[in-house]
């Protein structure tokens, strides 16, 4: 026998996350229109892989499998993490990373909703810290590089480490713009200098901007249907322009335009898909505020002073650890207690 | 135009009112039997004041309020009183409450019944007829009315009718409004009467235009001043006292105050006309409107006695097959009964017959992914989420800081929830721990002090004991020193002699004049009277006197 | 150097007169561990721990001499916090003294000859009688300890146990659809 209510809305864990990945599509397709299919193979691996460390975690966790396999989270987090891995990487590096993400970061502390950490960033942290080398070969995009590799080609490398008789791997990959432009600001280049290199766009780098405007695009299509809610992509976009802004109008030769940071990098796909998953941000609507800014702060300075090219990733999983403390410092008054004298 | 103000949260279930609200409200037929709990309403449970196989004329007291908060049950119809025990009842436990069996002999006699002018009345005089008719909230809470119409020491600015009737399926306020509005209007007069309200402002949702104009109307036609009906936006649960008031003044009445303290006061638009019927025509609570909807061919409102057993209540509405239930109330708030012979109570505003076509079984439940959905819709701006966690774990002094109890189980979370979570259940689940938990340390508390007043006084009594054991040796021991030295003072025996008499003498006067005083100055019949009582005490001590003796042998031996 | 040593003394000085004038402020007056055991224990006085009532047994498990599963009126759930609060391990109930449904004495007053013992066994005075008078329970202060069954003489005293009514019934604890057994049950 249940109890009331007895009618639900139907809407349901799966067809938000489905929401999500759906709106993940436009950036995809940039993604493929500028570097090629290799993303595409990518995302199939990690989502098998994280189809069946999920199948195999339920099972070992003596849970129903069918109803978590069906909630499609497993998948959002194996496509998250195949966007932020290098298409050309081998396929063990998708592999270990998706691993590593579903079995440790989110089945180890209890499974869905349980997770402190988001399980993409801890599979891209885990990679980029094991595998630097294989990690920063990022295939050059379509209108730049010269020696284009075809479908099979990509798929020749990713699966046996072979490349085409007389290319090398440097000829085909080049650092990200960000770590392009970090790099070449320590060899005392200006940042007028660096944009002027041909990887660089209008706003950011060439193609990565592109891809970017498409998560962008997806992004509202989330906050259109109330998917998440606007306080996380929203404040978390604007400190980091703010943030960079404000280093950028102290001294413009060091510190790059506060566009170029908003469409490089993982910040796009990170305001709207990363740090808006709910299990691993804060509920309230002060707290979701509290962390995007922090977010946004300490991608910045990650960017700017950190070892690492790009900060999206660390932030957000630095930003985890502060959710059950934002949470509870950061409850609403509730109805009728929000007016002074009232009763506690 | 009044300023309207909004609450935060709710949502837009489909509301399936069209179905039933469309033709006019008629009345149940007569049923074979009446099953009338005793405890229809908050408070104490009535106290029954009828025998088995007592006839009982329709509007009689079946069982009277007892204590403060409490309210008189009435029969229904007249007829006889079959059973007075334990049954089944209209309550989610599913459990057996005392009820009062009637079958009906169908003259639906009245016992004589006085109406009167309230305006003649006193105010108490007004609200102890209210209670013995049984007055009671219809919204659903049913709560006493005559202890909500008393202002105190508070100025009541407003008097709030709630006929938003915001849960889905249910029309019986709707239908209501549009058929007797000038006496709901009355009723409400009354009311303010009582309170000394400034205004009167009746809310009603702007998914029922018909009942907003026929109370607008009424109000016009009435004459009445200072009196207004207002269309609230349609969103559930506004029709919760507490959205609505702050819907209509912008006053938020947090949990645990009293609404009469910020100066408004609520009532449902049924009791205002229950009040004014009960008052103008002297007709207790017999009666009320029913929606029945669901799975039935013709979906209607139904005025139904009360007592009537749901199962004949709902064939009236023609059954449809596939029934597996009837949830009394509505599909947000309400509950399954336990039974289709449950008798129909002041609380009951509506019957849904459901079938899995209309509410399927809920889907799979999984865990909660702190999507806050709950939170954004919660009426009580509680954070549902947290409250989950918290009632899951038994954390119940954490789901207390986390307001718990600001929660009116509007259903809205669990509503939208997509994992499915019986969020409600477990908010339910945790306050009725929490309320046994205070039953208990309460007993405990008591228990500790009864055994410490306890201990203290067999402490007391083994001082007492002691001191009168020292205060006794102490006197022995005076008097024998005393005669000791009587004896070596006292050098005759007449001496004693003289002292012996003197003592006798001084009896003798105390007891002359402790002889009873009502006794000197009689007249004779009066001693005639006194000597024949005298003379029949002395018969009946012989009498008795046997009898004491055989009552001696009969006492057991002690072990 | 000497800056170094001078500022850890002056630190360890400042530190110390703080910990000394919290100590006097803060002083706590008797031992607050047998009102916060006694407060957990249910009040029932029945000395099923062998000690005289509940506050003698919180003085004994304060002062380390009764174990804390030795109340079965106070449930498991009575062990849990006793083990909350002292910092120790729960344990289950000792051989023979598991907890019994809450129940109220009862007597027929067809047999009570009113011989007032029960009166004098009750520890929370919940017996209303005197000699050669009729006895009743109080039914709402009796806390169900038995005391009163050994000596009666006639035995008319027996436990009726509380049956939950419509006031009393409590709201499940909600059972997921399809998460197995160890979710849902789980204590």
């Amino acid at each position: 026998m249940f109890t009331s209510p007895y009618i639900t809305k139907p809407v349901s864990v799966s067809e938000i996350m489905l929401k999500v990945m759906l709106a993940l599509l436009p950036g995809i397709g940039f993604y493929v229109w500028y570097y090629g299919p290799a993303i595409l193979v990518s995302i199939t691996l990690a989502s098998v892989t994280a189809l069946a460390t999920e199948a195999a975690m339920l099972k070992l966790r003596d849970r129903p499998v069918a109803p978590f396999l069906k909630d499609n989270s497993a998948l959002l987090t194996a496509w998250l993490l195949a966007l932020s891995i290098p298409p050309l990487a081998p396929w063990w590096l998708v592999v270990v990373g998706t691993l590593f993400a579903i079995s440790i970061s989110k089945h180890l502390y209890g499974g869905l909703g349980n997770n402190p950490f988001n399980p993409a960033m801890i599979g891209y942290a885990v990679l980029i810290i094991s595998f630097p080398v294989q990690m920063t070969h990022w295939l050059t995009p379509h209108p730049v590089g010269h020696p284009e590799l075809s479908f099979i080609e990509q798929l020749g490398y990713i699966f046996s480490g072979v490349l085409p008789r007389g290319l090398t791997l440097d000829a085909v990959t080049m650092a990200t713009p960000l770590d392009t432009l970090k790099t070449q600001l320590h060899l005392g280049l200006s940042v007028g200098e660096i944009r002027d290199m041909p990887i660089y766009g209008r706003l950011a780098g060439k193609g990565s901007e592109m891809v970017a405007t498409g998560f962008a695009i997806g992004g509202l299509y989330l906050l259109w249907n109330r998917i998440i809610s606007w306080h996380l992509p929203i404040v978390y976009l604007g400190t980091l322009y703010a943030t960079a802004g404000l280093f950028h109008v102290i001294d413009p030769a060091h510190y790059v335009t506060p566009l170029f940071h908003l469409f490089s990098g993982a910040a796009m796909i990170g305001a709207f898909f990363i740090l808006t998953d709910p299990v691993t941000s804060p509920t309230t609507p002060r707290g979701k505020i509290i962390f995007a800014a922090g977010a946004g702060i300490l991608t910045y300075l990650i960017r700017a002073f950190g070892g690492f090219p790009d900060g999206m990733a660390f932030a957000t999983l630095l930003m985890n650890i502060c959710v059950p403390l934002i949470d509870a410092y950061t409850q609403p008054k509730v109805f009728g207690k929000k007016a002074k004298g009232a009763q506690k | 135009m009044r300023q309207l103000h909004r609450f935060h949260g709710g949502v837009h279930p489909p509301t399936n009112k069209t179905q039933s609200s469309e033709t006019p409200i008629i009345a149940s037929a007569m049923p074979s039997k009446l099953v009338i709990p005793l405890h229809q309403h908050v408070g104490n449970i009535a106290r029954p004041v009828v025998s088995v196989g007592e006839h009982v004329l329709k509007g009689q007291v079946i069982g009277k309020a007892d204590g403060r908060l409490s309210s008189a049950v009435h029969a229904s119809t007249s007829g006889t009183i079959a059973t007075i025990g334990y049954s089944k009842v209209a309550h989610p436990s599913g459990m057996d409450d005392l009820c009062v069996t009637l079958i009906p002999d169908g003259k639906d006699e009245w016992v004589a019944n006085l109406g009167a002018d309230y305006r003649e009345l006193s105010h108490t005089d007004i609200r102890h007829r209210l209670r013995d008719a049984g007055v009671v909230g219809l919204g659903g809470a049913v709560f006493p009315s005559d202890m909500k119409l008393y202002g105190g020491k508070h100025q009541i600015k407003t008097l709030v009718l709630n006929g938003a009737e915001c849960e889905p399926y249910i029309t019986c306020d709707d239908r209501l409004m549009r058929e007797r509005a000038a006496e709901i209007l009355l009723g409400a007069e009354m009311m303010r009467d009582l309170l000394h309200a400034e205004e009167v402002v009746v809310g009603i949702e702007d998914n029922k235009p018909e009942a907003l104009a026929a109370m607008q109307q009424a109000i016009v036609d009435g004459k009445h001043a200072r009196m207004e009906a207002v269309a609230v936006p349609t969103v559930y649960p506004g029709g919760g006292a507490k959205q609505l008031i702050r819907v209509l003044t912008g006053i938020e009445v947090a949990a645990g105050v009293r609404s009469t303290e910020m100066g408004v006061q609520c009532f449902n638009v049924a009791t205002a006309y229950s009040a004014y019927r009960a008052i103008s025509y002297g007709e207790p609570m017999l009666s009320r409107v029913v929606t029945v909807t669901g799975n039935v061919e013709r979906p209607q409102n139904y005025e139904v006695l009360l007592g009537t057993p749901v199962a004949e209540l709902v064939a009236q509405a023609g059954l449809k097959s596939g029934t597996q239930g009837y949830i009394m109330g509505g599909p947000m708030m309400g509950f399954l009964l336990p039974s289709d012979q449950v008798g129909v109570v002041k609380a009951t505003n509506c019957i849904i017959a459901t079938a899995p076509t209309l509410f399927p079984a809920p889907a799979p439940t999984m865990p909660c992914i702190r999507c806050t959905r709950c939170a954004e819709v919660c009426p009580a701006e509680l954070q549902p989420q947290e409250l989950h966690w918290f009632a899951k774990a038994r954390e119940f002094g954490k789901a207390q800081d986390y307001h718990l109890f600001d929660c009116i189980e509007c259903g809205a979370c669990s509503y939208v929830c997509p994992s499915n979570i019986p969020l409600v259940q477990y908010y339910r689940y945790a306050k009725s721990e929490i309320w046994a938990r205070e039953r208990d340390k309460t007993a405990a508390d008591t228990a500790r002090q009864r055994h410490e007043y306890r201990q203290f006084r067999l402490e007391r009594e083994k001082q007492e004991k002691a001191e009168k054991l020292a205060q006794k040796e102490r006197a022995a021991l005076l008097a024998k020193q005393q005669a000791d030295a009587a004896a070596a003072t006292a050098n005759t025996d007449e001496d004693a002699q003289a002292r012996i008499q003197a003592a006798m003498a001084r009896v003798q006067a105390q007891h002359d004049a402790t002889q009873p005083r009502n006794t000197a100055n009689l007249t004779p019949e009066q001693q005639a009277k006194i000597d024949e009582i005298e003379a029949r005490r002395a018969h009946i001590q012989e009498l008795a006197h046997p009898e004491a003796d055989l009552d001696k042998h009969h006492e057991p031996p002690k072990e | 150097m000497l800056t170094a040593l001078l500022v850890m003394s002056i630190l360890a000085l400042v530190l110390g007169a703080g910990l000394g004038f919290s100590a006097l402020k803060f002083k706590v007056e008797g031992n607050p561990l047998v009102g916060k055991i006694d407060a957990i224990l249910p009040q029932t006085q029945c000395g099923q721990c062998g000690y005289p009532g509940c506050r003698p047994y919180a003085t004994a498990i304060a002062e380390g001499e009764a174990d804390i599963n030795m109340c079965p009126p106070g449930g498991e759930e009575g062990i849990q916090k006793l083990a909350e609060l002292l910092g120790v391990e729960a344990k289950p109930f000792g051989a023979g003294a598991a907890p019994k449904p809450k129940a109220v004495a009862f007597v027929d007053e067809n047999n009570c000859i009113g011989c007032t013992l029960c009166l004098q066994a009750c520890p929370v005075d919940a017996i209303l009688g005197a000699a050669k008078q009729m006895h009743t329970i109080i039914a709402s202060e009796c806390t169900g300890c038995e005391l009163c069954i050994a000596p009666c003489p006639v035995d008319c005293i027996s436990m009726e146990p509380i049956a939950e009514s419509v006031t009393t019934w409590k709201w499940q604890y909600p059972v997921y659809a399809f998460i197995p057994s160890t979710e849902a049950t789980r204590r």
